[in-house]
């Protein structure tokens, strides 16, 4: 088990290094010299543009430039400059990491909230009309992209004022006690993570239902209903908790998942995650800070392939003996 | 597992056909996949007919109508007596702060079928001003009403469906181009080649689609022209497609290689060429054809994304994507929600259709298939 975790992780190293390569390749890609647009702004000094200079090598060959960005990225965790928010590009991420987070494992909730109790539905009324109609409405839902339920729940709360258009604070946040905090922030961020959670719960319903009627199949479900048990409970307490555990190990692959799914969300609803950074600093031509957050979002999906490999490995250790 | 059905002749119930006849007798046989199809037909067909189609051309501004909403028919004629023929009442700008209109604009005026209206060159080479219906001006009919610059918005909807729909299909194509050949390559030919193509695909998976998506987009300069935008929208969402479709090419190509009829054209000398193309990617066939069909609505998406962030199709060109992005506001959305629903709707109608026809396709294709209702 050491060795597999040992070599799982020591396999991330030349991922990151190929995605630290290309992340460089699109700052050298990118149109015009990268402080050519800087040095036209006269609200940068020319002491500034000199420093960048320096701690990028900018008048280095291609070669030392890499090496001196693998430096700053991986030794210090240095990104750069944000140039339109006067701030080092990791203080912007991690702000817009944490916020991302909030809004991804909210989403998670919504998912899995929803997905375990209509899979059991479905999977107790086979080929009722209970399963018919979500399995329906399962598929319609499949062709209702990110964008289009954002702006239609954007819609109803403009139309009924239930709940704030956007943003993830109100205006008078500074004045609010705890509670009132935590209620404005519940609001905020409840239909940015019920459009985000609502994405993958078609599949993850069906792999739900899919999943308990297997174990439904098997023979000590007949046993336990042969001596007399009531359905729910051979369901809730027999069956349900076999058939969760192959879930388990799709839950941490979705680990990954989490930064990419809330992008869209996060445009929308003018949530101050990573993916609206990134947005705002490409139009706002902030090179360092897409660079940065492109790479911070490579960087939290391997480790989240990282640890749902080793979660799959603690699950089933077959997997480590491979 | 192999047993030879059509042997002793009669003994089958059904005509021996090959799979691809099975296939499409599966395939017609079910209304929502066939539904599906004559859907995208239709589609296709609008779009391709979107000069004629359309009142308007998609740039063509009326300027004495600002966010209207959809305009009605009206069976009463100028005289206000019952009509078979439909006829439209021209509006007035009653309030223009909140762009209120009332149908008082002066007489009504009939519809009129391959009315003269504005030039076209259909597909860029013929020319023609006939389109299917119009009014005579100065009247106006916006059967879905116009945007914030007065343009006709089922105009729009309808050139914006030529870049929506076709950005699938050529992104599709190129994409499935390089996942076929690479992943062929790399599952064949083993070795140094298939480690170095498979830690890139692993490399490029590595990045979330729509970072990438945007990073890429900050490689080409802001203001293309049009034409190169559409061509650098598709070079990216295929440059990001391909890899996955690799990976999954790749494992067939090794589970088949070794199969005992690929290793029986080897002893007869075979080329390898002629392997891999005769007898082992013609096997992924159905497999391709089935992803295919269901990742085209992302492509579609993809562009619809794009443009909507302001990163794809410019204005004045029409596309779903920027046509959305006009409903992003909130006084948009409460006042004047046609502008959300009218792009709305023709996506989810559109992927929904390649949903529908993905499936029946998969349904068709599967040769482990089960048909629905008859085994659990």
């Amino acid at each position: 088990m050491r060795t597999f975790i040992l070599r799982r992780v020591l396999q991330t190293i030349p991922l990151l290094l190929g995605i630290s390569a290309l992340t460089f390749l699109l700052i050298r890609l990118a149109p015009g010299d990268l402080l050519s647009d800087l040095s036209l702004n006269p609200s940068v000094s020319p002491a500034t543009l000199a420093g960048l200079r320096h701690r990028f090598g900018l008048d280095q060959p291609w070669y030392v430039q890499y090496g001196l960005y693998l430096k700053n990225v991986f030794l210090r965790l240095d990104f750069g400059e944000s140039f339109s928010r006067h701030q080092p590009v990791f203080a912007v991420l991690r702000e817009g990491l944490f916020n991302t987070l909030l809004l991804a494992s909210s989403a998670a909730a919504v998912t899995w909230g929803l997905a375990i109790p209509l899979g059991v539905i479905a999977a107790v009324r086979q080929h009722g009309a209970a399963d018919r109609i979500l399995s329906v409405l399962a598929f319609a839902w499949l062709s209702v992209p990110e964008v289009l339920s954002g702006l239609l729940l954007l819609f109803l709360a403009a139309r009924t004022g239930w709940f704030p258009v956007g943003g993830m604070h109100s205006i008078d946040w500074d004045e609010l006690s705890v509670g009132g905090r935590a209620i404005d922030l519940v609001r905020h961020l409840a239909l940015p993570a019920l459009v985000t959670g609502l994405v993958p719960l078609a599949s993850r319903m069906r792999q739900m239902r899919g999943a308990l009627l297997d174990v439904l199949r098997l023979e000590y479900v007949t046993t336990a209903r042969a001596k007399g048990l009531p359905e729910w409970s051979v369901v809730m307490k027999h069956a349900l908790r076999n058939a969760l555990n192959p879930l388990i190990t799709l839950f941490g692959y979705t680990l990954g998942a989490l930064v990419s799914g809330s992008f869209v969300a996060e445009i929308v609803f003018g949530w101050p995650g990573l993916g609206r950074i990134t947005y705002e600093a490409l139009t706002s031509r902030d090179p360092y800070l897409v660079v940065g957050a492109v790479m911070m979002a490579a960087v939290v999906l391997v480790i989240g392939n990282l640890i749902a490999d080793l979660l799959l490995a603690a699950a089933d250790p077959r997997i480590a003996h491979e | 597992m192999n047993e030879p059905r059509d042997v002793v002749p009669g003994t089958s119930r059904r005509p021996a056909t090959g799979p691809w006849g099975i296939a499409g007798r599966r395939f017609r046989r079910s209304p929502l996949a066939m539904g599906g199809g004559a859907l995208l037909v239709v589609l296709y067909l609008l779009a391709l007919g979107a000069p004629f189609l359309a009142p308007y051309t998609e740039d063509e501004m009326d300027r004495e109508r600002f966010y209207h909403p959809p305009m009605r028919l009206h069976f009463t004629d100028a005289a206000g007596r019952p009509s078979a023929w439909p006829w439209v009442w021209p509006t007035r700008l009653a309030d223009p702060s909140a762009f209120r209109y009332t149908e008082d604009g002066g007489s009504a005026v009939p519809l009129r079928l391959f009315a003269h209206g504005a030039r076209y060159r259909w597909l860029g080479w013929v020319p023609g001003d006939r389109h299917l219906f119009g009014v005579d001006p100065p009247a106006r009919f916006h059967p879905l009403g116009t945007d914030p610059s007065g343009r006709d918005v089922l105009s729009r909807l309808l050139y914006g469906s030529q870049v929506s729909l076709t950005v699938g299909l050529v992104g599709i194509a190129i994409s499935f181009t390089l996942g076929l050949v690479i992943g062929g390559l790399s599952g064949y030919a083993g070795g140094w080649v298939d480690a170095a193509v498979m830690r890139g695909t692993e490399l490029l998976l590595s990045i979330p689609g729509l970072y990438l998506l945007i990073a890429l987009r900050g490689v080409f300069p802001a203001d293309l022209p049009s034409q190169q935008v559409y061509l650098g929208i598709v070079a990216i969402l295929a440059f990001i497609g391909w890899a996955a479709l690799a990976r999954i090419i790749r494992g067939m190509v090794l589970s088949i290689r070794h199969s005992d009829y690929v290793v029986a054209a080897e002893a007869l000398g075979m080329s390898r060429l002629r392997i891999v193309t005769r007898h082992i990617l013609p096997n992924t066939l159905s497999f391709v054809i089935v992803a295919a069909t269901v990742s085209i609505p992302g492509y579609i998406l993809g562009e619809v994304v794009l443009s909507f962030l302001g990163l794809g199709v410019q204005e004045p060109a029409a596309s779903w994507g920027n046509m959305l992005a006009q409903a992003r506001s909130v006084r948009v959305l409460t006042s004047f929600p046609w502008l959300l629903f009218a792009p709305a709707v023709a996506i989810f109608v559109t992927v929904l259709a390649f949903n529908l026809l993905g499936d029946g396709l998969r349904d068709a294709l599967d040769p482990r298939h089960v048909e629905h209702g008859r085994a659990a």
